[in-house]
């Protein structure tokens, strides 16, 4: 019989001495210079085109929205929001090595992979206005986005709880014969969480075709990475755990989409999780709540912003004679006039009337909740004018 | 005595807690350099030193099972969890743990020092995750103290009993209330007995009762009811658990109706707790039943919040159902 426990024929050595952080240092691929230039063309994954014009232009629609929205929160139309400013690479040019089938359970600030896939501004603009339009039924913040038929699991808060699902969404793909697999985003301070280890480790063992991609870009709110961990980052965990990694310069579109690609191959082929880390920044406060000057200088701030994700793919895009000066103003100019548009028209659609409180929390509302709603609507026909969203609606 | 808001008192609370005695230790996801998302912890790591205040990983279950483990050292700990939703993932530190040591061993080792403070509640446009009131979760668990304030006075008073107490306690703060309740608070060291309630206002004809930031609630339906002739008896639960029932037992049987408002479902809420001892001992004082107004039995909307919420108007409507029982 084999010996089930390959760690009894470990190597032995006479010599008291511990492995240190630091032997192993796992580099970061890039492929792209900060000038936008190739660093080794054989390894430069092919991107054709239409492809290359789709991820620059989604990164650039993606600031754009950030911009409006963080705007737009500040005016007090919206509550929340949440910009992915300088992480566009990491998640436009993930999304782009995927397929479309390929599910995608995201952090919060993934809004370039959906970007990708086909959301639509009206869906953005109905989703951050807690409306009726909202698939989330106005009951989640805004950023809090999900599309079942673009294969986007509804964000949750808790972080880090999509991690051990993902293993476990990807072993169904994998036991449906699902010729797809699970990209899961996360952030390195969502690393920190229970459910990373678990996770990453049931996928591991379980041979889960999942791709953990973390997003390190140096900040869990304001808790710098260094006081998130030691070590050799997240990478170094993925090995740790039996997972093949690879670190990439996750402000280069060409490095993230060929490890995505090359992820995504081998976990489909081998049936097995692979974990990225992208090496990026966070450029962007947190959040709206946030306000990032009580914790970090200006001066790193700059030294990241010229390192711009979105500048140095669209050089690269020149150098192939591809970038279109006055087609990408246009189609900024476009995207522009789109985002005031639905947001205009968002703000103005209602939210969902009130009997859509007691709904989805089981799948038909038992007594007490049937019960409660009545009560609630005869309460709210009392008073009309102090429950101006659902009064005058009432059935 | 100073102006202060709510963070204002419990910054206080820990400056005076830290001063007084150097083994106690405030940490949590961003509480140091920063002082907290919210700013309850800012300048303690300044004013004593990164090994006394200082941020942790991003991990709750890590935040309180060390926690446990530096109070079983008999170290003081005060942990944040920066938002009360997010205390699940530490949920069997807390339950199985923190709450069971002396128990277990005999009396042998206890996490008797550990304060776990964290933010509660709605009413801010925060969705299901940043808006649940879990405080009946933790008052099923014997081994813990539960303490809720409503002002600043309170929160510094009960924050400084609460670190000294010799049993764990979980703190929950109305982060609705963080900047919004503002009065004086003495500068001084001072603490407020834990499982006391707090009669806010006499009356003869019902007892109305709530903790937090829904206490301001039950109060202006208080003030609707007086004006058609109503007389309401106000009280602040303070302490969930242990909680005062000495106090409750004794309004109830003077004015012979209980109201409980809580923002938590009403289903399994601690107000079926209350409702439940209170109908066992003053059951021929009772001239009807005991009235809950609480959440609806569904998650925390973020659109219908207002419609959610157990607010006064409800409270009122209640009353009036009470009394003309
Ligand atoms: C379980 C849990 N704890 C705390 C929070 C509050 N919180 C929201 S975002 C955040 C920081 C996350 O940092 P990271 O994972 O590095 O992602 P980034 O924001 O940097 O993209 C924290 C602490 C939460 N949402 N869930």
């Amino acid at each position: 019989m084999q010996d089930r426990n390959h760690l009894s024929d470990v190597q032995a050595t006479n010599s008291v001495s511990l492995i240190e952080n630091g032997l192993v240092e796992i580099p970061m691929l890039q492929l792209l210079d900060e000038n936008g230039h190739e660093t080794n063309k054989e390894q430069s994954p092919e991107i054709n085109e239409t492809t290359a014009k789709r991820i620059s232009t989604t990164m650039q629609y993606i600031r754009l929205l950030d911009e409006r929205m963080v705007g737009a929160q500040r005016q007090g139309r919206i509550s929340f929001y949440l910009a992915c400013t300088g992480e566009e690479a990491s998640t436009v040019g993930s999304a782009a090595a995927l397929s479309e089938n390929d599910m995608i359970m995201s952090q919060y600030r993934e809004q370039g992979a959906l970007a990708y896939r086909g959301y639509t501004t009206d869906q953005f603009m109905n989703q951050m206005f807690s409306n009726q339009l909202d698939p989330n039924k106005g009951r989640q913040m805004p950023i809090h986005y999900g599309d079942k038929k673009l294969n986007f699991m509804t964000i949750s808060s808790p972080l880090g709880t999509q991690i051990s699902q993902a293993a476990g969404y990807a072993y169904g793909q994998k036991m449906a014969g699902e010729p797809a697999v699970t990209i899961c985003y996360f952030g390195e301070g969502a690393a920190s969480e229970g459910d990373f280890h678990a996770g990453v480790n049931m996928a591991a063992v379980l041979n889960c075709p999942v791709i953990f991609f973390c997003r390190n870009n140096g900040y869990a709110i304001s808790t710098p990475s260094e006081e998130q961990f030691k070590g050799d980052g997240i990478a170094s965990r993925g090995i740790g755990y039996g997972v093949k990694t690879i670190r990439v310069d996750g402000n280069d579109v060409l490095a993230v989409y060929a490890a995505t690609k090359k992820a995504r191959e081998i976990a489909l082929a081998e049936n097995c999780p692979v974990l990225i880390e992208a090496m990026t920044y966070r450029l962007a406060a947190h959040s709206t709540s946030d306000d990032p000057s009580g914790y970090r200088s200006k001066s790193e701030e700059d030294k990241w912003r010229a390192k711009d994700p979105i500048e140095r793919f669209n050089k690269w895009l020149d150098g192939k004679g591809w970038f279109d000066k006055k087609a990408t103003d246009a189609f900024l100019e476009k995207s522009r006039a789109e985002i005031l548009a639905a947001l205009k028209k968002a703000e103005k659609v209602p939210v969902a009337p009130i009997e859509d409180i007691v709904e989805d929390v089981y799948d038909t509302p038992p007594w007490h909740l049937k019960e409660q709603l009545v009560e609630l609507k005869a309460h709210i026909a009392k008073y009309p004018e102090h429950y101006p969203k659902t009064s005058g609606r009432l059935k | 005595m100073a102006q202060m808001n709510l963070l204002q008192a419990i910054n206080s609370a820990l400056v005076t807690a830290m001063t007084e005695d150097e083994k106690v230790m405030v940490f949590g996801e961003d509480v140091g350099h920063f002082g907290g998302v919210f700013r309850a912890t800012s300048n303690l790591q300044q004013k004593f030193g990164k090994g006394r205040c200082f941020n942790t990983p991003l991990t709750e279950q890590g935040i309180i099972g060390f926690a446990n483990g530096l109070a079983s050292h008999g170290s003081v700990p005060v942990a944040e969890i920066q938002f009360s939703d997010y205390i699940f993932p530490a949920f069997d530190q807390i339950v199985n743990e923190t709450a069971k040591w002396r128990y277990r061993s005999g009396g042998q080792f206890t996490c008797g020092t550990l304060t776990i403070r964290t933010p509660y509640g709605g009413g801010i446009a925060g969705g299901h995750y940043h808006s649940q009131s879990p405080e009946a979760f933790f008052a099923h668990i014997p081994g813990m103290k539960i303490v809720i304030p409503r002002n600043p006075k309170q929160a510094k008073g009960l924050l400084l009993a609460s670190i000294r107490d010799d049993n764990p306690v979980l703190f929950m703060e109305p982060k609705k209330l963080y900047r919004a309740a503002v009065g004086d608070v003495p500068e001084t060291d001072y603490e407020l007995p834990l499982g006391k309630a707090d009669l806010v206002k006499e009356g003869t004809d019902i007892t109305l009762l709530a903790w937090g930031a829904q206490v301001e609630i039950i109060e202006k339906a208080a003030a609707m009811a007086e004006e058609i002739g109503v007389s309401c008896e106000v009280i602040d639960l303070q302490s969930i658990l242990p909680w005062d029932v000495e106090t409750i037992c004794e309004s109830v049987c003077k004015t012979g109706r209980l109201l409980i408002n809580h923002e938590a479902p009403l289903t399994g809420g601690f107000a079926s707790e209350i409702a439940a001892t209170v109908q066992e001992r003053c059951f021929l004082y009772l001239e009807s039943p005991i009235a809950r107004v609480c959440g609806l039995d569904t998650p925390y909307p973020l659109a219908h919040e207002k419609e959610y919420m157990p607010d006064h108007l409800k409270t009122f409507e209640a009353i009036k159902r009470t009394m003309d029982y």
